[in-house]
């Protein structure tokens, strides 16, 4: 036991794996519990269609991937939170909408440049040994301004999720800060996205959240308990991914399904 | 000076006025009734005195130390709260984040107001108890408790007793009269409950997207409107 996982962190890219993995986790976690109790879980699933349609676009015009797809998420998530606030198409269509559009958009530039090749697979999918040195300073710089945007604001965060109608009317500025949520997801899938792949990095944040809800009562706890689960949870789903050479978004995503069965049973039991 | 001060106010979506030319006063320790039938106004209103919907004419004047973000509200019942995690004390410390501008991190008096709110009306032993666990009463307490923190002069309830069975219905009014009577604090509740409304407050105000009626209940009960009003309850019931 003990021997695989000192082999496991002999690899540099497994360790990257697990750093940008964990970082990634935590914050989606954190992010997600204010997104699952606001109604806006498809926010997180539509965003990594787009993550997926600006990779495509980058990689065929020899872009950094990064740096293409960061912008364009960002841009779709505010604009997908105005589509909600107002909008003459419902905010579930128009996630929809958004979503598969950018997806077929993405299929057509990577059959048109590269091909149907491994590459789609892993963008759909994702890849453990798709981490670089320059995600993983990345993804430090990311999940540290995120947490400490998180306590600052987790009191304001807290009021325009239980009621933000209230919130508004004693003047916190709701609008401030569903932008800044929304633009926090948005990083954290895009750095997300290449490991677990687009179509499983939405996981990342609705599991957590919704497990850790079968059974904590108070927000405080709910926020801790999810950053936990959410980190232990990605922890043993690349150690599977390693060890049976499973692909890791899904194995990621097998192990969150675990921990939501085991806390649901718990949530059962207690009452 | 007034608390509110509404003066030829008109609020309306899109081109389409749904209130009217409106004048009205609150005083500081009045209570006011504002009654009508739905899509009379009554919300719409009660938006623009909160800052989340701008009028299209006139003025919203607030005075006598109240701020616009310093109005205790107790928000329509939402069905998104039903199964959110958050602890009866939790949600009651939110109503002081209207003082905490910047600020990130409440203040031991913050916690100090959330806990005197919780035990003046009696919801202190649920302080540990998740929110989603109470029942239809008992949650409104405890967004009142919320209300209390937020404000130190007015009150706005809307529509409080919805859904709430009769007897928590009356222990909710008395303790609204209580507040109303022994803090001071002016109320401005918007009800459909119009016996009630007539038989607590000290001013009604029947919206009907003009004011149809503004003033002291007891000339409301005199009025012809009020009669109406009244009397067309009075029928219903008897059926």
């Amino acid at each position: 036991m003990m021997e695989t996982v000192f082999e496991m962190f002999s690899y540099p890219f497994m360790v990257r794996a697990f750093v940008v993995g964990a970082l990634v986790a935590l914050c989606s976690a954190l992010l997600g519990v204010s997104l699952v109790l606001k109604r806006y879980s498809m926010i997180g699933d539509g965003l990594s269609h787009v993550g997926f349609g600006a990779l495509a676009i980058a990689a065929a015009l020899n872009m950094a991937p990064l740096a293409a797809a960061i912008p364009v998420v960002i841009l779709a998530a505010v604009l997908l939170l105005r589509i909600r606030g107002n909008s003459r198409i419902k905010g579930d269509a128009a996630i929809a909408l958004i979503s598969t559009s950018s997806l077929a958009v993405g299929v057509m530039v990577i059959s048109m440049t590269t091909g149907m090749n491994t590459d789609v697979y892993n963008y759909m999918f994702g890849s453990i040994l798709a981490m670089s040195r320059e995600d993983v300073i990345l993804s430090i710089v990311m999940a540290v301004i995120v947490l400490i945007l998180f306590v600052f604001f987790y009191h304001k965060i807290f009021a325009i999720t239980f009621d933000e109608t209230f919130a508004r009317a004693t003047g916190v500025k709701a609008d401030l800060y569903n932008t800044l949520i929304a633009v926090l997801t948005a990083v954290t899938i895009v750095l997300g996205m290449r490991m677990m792949g687009a179509l499983l990095i939405s996981s990342l944040i609705i599991f957590p959240a919704l497990t850790s809800m079968r059974v904590c009562r108070t927000f405080k706890s709910v926020i801790v308990n999810s950053a936990a689960v959410s980190v232990v949870c990605l922890a043993a789903g690349i150690t599977i991914s390693y060890v049976w050479a499973t692909p890791a978004g899904a194995s990621v995503v097998i192990v969150n399904i675990a921990a939501f069965l085991i806390y649901s049973l718990i949530g059962l039991i207690r009452n | 000076m007034a608390l509110i001060k509404c003066e030829q106010v008109s609020i309306g979506y899109e081109g389409q006025t749904v209130v009217r030319d409106l004048d009205f006063v609150i005083e500081p320790g009045d209570y006011l009734c504002i009654v009508g039938e739905n899509g009379s106004g009554k919300s719409t209103l009660v938006k623009s005195l909160l800052g989340l919907k701008n009028v299209e004419k006139g003025h919203i004047i607030y005075g006598d130390g109240l701020k616009q973000n310093e109005i205790g509200y107790l928000p329509q019942q939402n069905d998104s709260q039903k199964d959110f995690p958050a602890s009866v004390y939790e949600v009651v410390l939110s109503g002081r984040l209207n003082s905490r501008g910047f600020h990130p991190f409440y203040t031991p008096g913050d916690k100090r107001e959330a806990v005197e709110k919780m035990e003046l009306l009696g919801i202190r032993e649920l302080e540990k108890q998740s929110f989603r666990d109470l029942s239809g009463g008992q949650k409104q307490r405890v967004l009142l408790a919320r209300a209390l923190c937020a404000t130190r002069s007015l009150l706005l309830l809307d529509e409080p007793v919805t859904g709430l069975d009769p007897i928590v219905t009356g222990e909710f009014y008395q303790l609204i009269r209580r507040i109303n009577r022994d803090s001071g604090i002016a109320v401005v509740m918007v009800s459909h409950d119009i016996e009630s409304a007539v038989k607590d407050a000290s001013h009604i105000l029947h919206l009907q997207e003009r004011a149809l009626f503004f003033g002291t209940t007891e000339d409301y009960c005199k009025s012809r409107i009020g009669r109406e009003f009244l009397g067309g309850v009075h029928d219903g019931n008897s059926l």
